[in-house]
């Protein structure tokens, strides 16, 4: 359970380091997706057009916040926790491929397409707690953009600037490693083999 | 003055999580061995700490917006009650603010205020007498999600209800925020079954149902969830689920239901009395009853 602290754009060659576990905090920018503006994101690359954002070496996280407009016209974000990752599991994998983004945060785990896209391509996804919406607000200090408001702003892209945003705990790293698939595994065995013999089930 | 208690629930479920839930979080944490899980109770305690402090939401998803409405049947404005809360919904959400998260499904369109048909939604009791007990319940989608409705053989009893409700908890794994609270309900009918599991979410954690056999059955269900070992945001450790609710209805003999409700450790709920001639009394936020609002 190593702690490591990031700086956005992150190279592979350190998110390749990182093992599930370990403790990162990042520092730069950070992007929003959630289910809408992901598919958007891959239609255009697909019509080969570029996002708004470049997002390479950059976090990506599965978030729509509570936010308001400050009298000055700035942006404030309100509470900023993550949004259940599992949505996104059926495009992740292509869209780590086609954005070259190195950290996915959210919570609640991801799939096998998406492992296998971290190890292929260098990416890790880490979970930020979930619920923890004014935690997470605190250490955004700024939005610096946002695109696509007419999805409507749980779903918009937030370009955000963040200082220490964590602890984040990688549950899928660059080796294929899946913690929560392990830990599921685990909590399988003691249902089958401790649970259901105590309901009188065998 | 009905319009500013329901506005004052909604907004203080928001930002202010109940005692309950809050002691029981700080419980978990104390015994607590696991070094992921006790940082994951620390973040959330934390969390919880600074949502009270800068009157921010506990969490980013602000729910649906449920109202429970026990109403008296002399209580004065009870066709005027809809109207009212859709109205203290949209004055809340501006106020906290809320995040919108009211969206038509076949325009996929957000409607941008918490409103909209069938929201918030109202769940409805009359009762006797002239006043009006009214909740609130901030229901998020993480916590939603995996919501399970079963229709068990009702040969196999008990035994089928508890595998329902342990492999519910087992297949939500770390989706729904735990740990979680989890409401049972059952009944003939798959409507009532989810109605009652729905509503037993009200109850305070720690308070079983005073049928001793069904708070036996609460126990029991408590202490086979966590032996599943999912722990606080499925980093594993002696907490997935806070507390087990169970309510029943009577069935029909060839149709049993069983709904399994979560809801998540960011469990927001609020309640408020309000009498015929307008005075209130808070129940959860006692604060409430001392200042003007949760601004104020």
């Amino acid at each position: 359970m190593a702690e490591y602290k990031f700086k956005l754009p992150v190279s592979e060659e350190d998110v390749r380091r990182l093992r599930v576990g370990d403790i990162v905090y990042v520092t730069g920018t950070m992007v929003t997706a959630r289910d809408q503006a992901h598919r958007r994101v891959l239609e255009l690359v697909k019509k080969g057009e570029k996002p708004p954002v470049d997002l390479r070496g950059l976090a990506l996280y599965h978030c729509g916040p509570v936010v308001r407009k400050k009298p000055s016209g700035e942006w404030e974000i309100v509470a900023a926790g993550p949004t259940t990752s599992t949505r996104m599991e059926v495009l992740e994998a292509e869209f780590i491929e086609a954005t070259g983004v190195r950290i996915i945060i959210g919570k609640g785990g991801m799939g096998s397409r998406t492992a296998e896209a971290c190890r292929k391509h260098g990416a890790v996804y880490a979970v930020f707690t979930g619920g923890a919406a004014v935690l997470a607000a605190n250490a955004i200090k700024r939005v610096k953009e946002v695109h696509w408001l007419d999805l409507g702003i749980p779903e918009a892209m937030w370009v955000l600037e963040v200082e220490d945003f964590g602890p984040l705990v990688v549950t899928i790293d660059s080796t294929g490693r899946n913690l929560y698939a392990e830990l599921m595994a685990e909590a399988k065995k003691r249902l089958e083999e401790e649970i259901y013999p105590r309901i009188g089930l065998r | 003055m009905v319009l500013e208690a329901a506005k004052n629930i909604v907004s203080a479920a928001a930002v202010y999580l109940p005692d309950d839930v809050k002691n029981a979080l700080q419980k978990a944490l104390e015994k607590e061995e696991n070094p992921l899980a006790r940082k994951q109770f620390e973040a959330i305690l934390e969390n919880v700490r600074l949502a009270a402090e800068l009157k921010k939401p506990i969490c980013q998803d602000t729910g649906m917006v449920y109202f429970y409405a026990k109403v008296g049947e002399h209580f004065p404005i009870l066709s005027k009650l809809p109207e009212i809360l859709v109205k203290a919904t949209r004055q809340a959400t501006v106020e906290v603010p809320l995040r919108p998260n009211a969206v038509d499904p076949i325009r996929n369109k957000n409607s941008g205020d918490n409103t909209g048909r069938y929201m918030p939604w109202i769940d409805w009791e009359i009762v006797e007498g002239d006043r009006l007990e009214l909740w609130v319940v901030l229901k998020g989608g993480g916590s939603e999600y995996p919501s399970t409705l079963a229709m068990i053989s009702p040969a196999l009893g008990l035994k089928a209800v508890k595998k329902v409700v342990v492999d519910a908890v087992y297949n939500a794994g770390p989706k729904p925020c735990p740990p979680v609270i989890v409401s049972v309900g059952l009944a003939g009918g798959s409507d009532i079954a989810m109605k009652l599991a729905k509503r037993s979410l009200l109850r305070p954690i720690g308070e079983r149902h005073p049928d001793p056999e069904v708070a036996a059955l609460e126990e029991e269900l408590l202490g086979l969830i966590n032996k599943l070992g999912i722990g606080v945001h499925g980093f594993g450790g002696l907490t997935t689920a806070l507390d087990v609710k169970v309510e029943y209805g009577y069935r029909h003999p060839a149709s049993f239901a069983v709904a399994v409700a979560f809801n998540c450790w960011a469990t927001r709920r609020s309640g408020v009395i309000v009498e015929r001639d307008g005075s209130t009394q808070y129940l959860t936020h006692k604060f409430l009853n001392k200042e003007v609002g949760i601004h104020g």
